[in-house]
């Protein structure tokens, strides 16, 4: 019993840090850079696919006796799609301001390299328990990062975090935090911090 | 199942997951597209009532391919007519709703339905964040605009003629992007809806 809790701890907890998608693996960068200009575009990206990535992980294992090599991915696409478009039209009839904010990016999942991977790496090997897990940590994982992303852009950019006034009103917003350029600045430094912050974890465990 | 064609196989699988994926896609869009449909034109009817100030009701009229809608007040007294114009900017596309009095010689107030200018800068010409008093300054100059002799935009001082308004600094291409689109589609309009003798 106990092993079986260390294994689902560890299914789910890789993908909030070890096998980070966005800053360890680098997968699903289009919408990490596009969809963090602000914190609550960020956060609902982040929904978006989680919501995709568990239900087309969870089908997708069922299936995955069914499914001959041949077609897999095609097969996939399809499933995800489904998904994909439930949550694009929930969205657009639900929460139509957001829906609007997003534009192109919530049928751009889709197409998003984590969603794939995830189908590809894990949920066609595994037993639907541990892809559903599996899931749940990927995408969490996923939103935190640009749910932090985006809080640090609408810090500097417009000093505030999910629309809460945060910075003093003399404060200058930095316009290109929140433009393309920001993106890249700001994910490659948190991607730096997160490398360096491994390597001191590691030295310390060496020790 | 062993036995049967490999490729016959591929063809049943991809079929059979279409064709429920197909199915559940149609089953949710029957109650999802009725409320995306209201909530849009919903969002049309508040946006008129802003456009055209004290319209209780409004009808669309679409004359030579061009969509009017016309408020009137509670006595059914027309109010004003609004229109949709649309142009480029500095990066996108911007959608204004305008509405004017019936004989389309003053803008009676406008909104900007869509745009994706420059943050920070062309975004201005909807929030301007650093003037915190009024950050709508720039479409409320419009309000009540005589446009007889059409709209020009004056950089760094404040307009003294009618039809005259201040563009944005840092950001007179979309400023000058909105006057122009508004010249443009007042100008052909007035025409359209003038003629047709609609009220």
């Amino acid at each position: 019993m106990s092993t079986g809790k260390v294994t689902v701890w560890k299914d789910f907890a890789k993908g909030l840090w070890d096998e980070n998608p966005s800053l360890r693996m680098l997968l699903g960068c289009c919408p990490t850079l596009a969809m963090t200009t602000s914190a609550i575009n960020g956060f609902s990206m982040g929904i978006a696919v989680i919501f995709t990535l568990i239900c087309s992980s969870a089908i997708i294992s069922l299936m995955r006796n069914l499914i001959p090599k041949e077609v897999r991915i095609a097969t996939y696409i399809i499933i995800i799609s489904t998904f994909v478009t439930v949550v694009d039209r929930t969205m657009a009839a639900f929460l139509p301001a957001i829906s609007k904010a997003m534009g192109p990016f919530i049928p751009l999942i889709v197409v998003n390299c984590i969603i794939l991977g995830r189908a590809e790496a894990f949920a066609s090997k595994n037993t639907v328990g541990r892809s559903i897990i599996d899931a749940m940590g990927m995408s969490i994982g996923f939103t935190l990062t640009l749910t932090f992303l985006g809080s640090l852009r609408e810090l500097i950019g417009a000093g505030t975090i999910f629309s809460f006034q945060i910075m003093p009103e003399s404060f200058i917003p930095w316009a290109v935090i929140v433009l393309p350029p920001g993106a890249f600045l700001m994910l490659g430094l948190i991607i730096g911090t997160v490398n360096w912050l491994n390597t001191q974890i590691t030295k310390k465990t060496a020790h | 199942m062993k036995k049967m064609n490999k490729s016959i196989y591929l063809v049943v699988v991809l079929t059979v997951t279409a064709a429920i994926s197909g199915g559940i896609l149609a089953y949710f869009d029957s109650f999802t597209s009725k409320r995306i449909a209201d909530f849009q034109k919903s969002e049309q009817v508040k946006s008129v009532q802003v456009v055209l100030p004290g319209s209780v009701t409004s009808e669309s009229k679409m004359l030579d391919g061009v969509e009017f809608f016309i408020g009137k007040d509670d006595a059914g007294k027309p109010v004003g007519v609004a229109f949709v114009a649309t142009g480029a900017g500095f990066q996108s596309t911007i959608k204004v709703l305008v509405g004017m009095d019936p004989t389309m010689q003053t803008i009676l107030a406008m909104k900007i339905m869509e745009q994706a200018e420059t943050p920070g800068l062309g975004t201005k010409i909807v929030n301007d964040q650093t003037n915190k008093t009024n950050p709508g300054w720039f479409i409320k100059q419009f309000e009540n605009l005589s446009v007889a002799n059409g709209i020009s935009y004056l950089k760094g001082q404040k307009p003294s003629k009618p039809g005259e308004i201040q563009a944005i600094t840092g950001a007179t291409v979309s400023s000058a992007a909105v006057v122009n689109l508004l010249n443009a589609s007042i100008t052909s309009n007035r025409e359209i809806f003038l003629k047709s003798g609609v009220k």
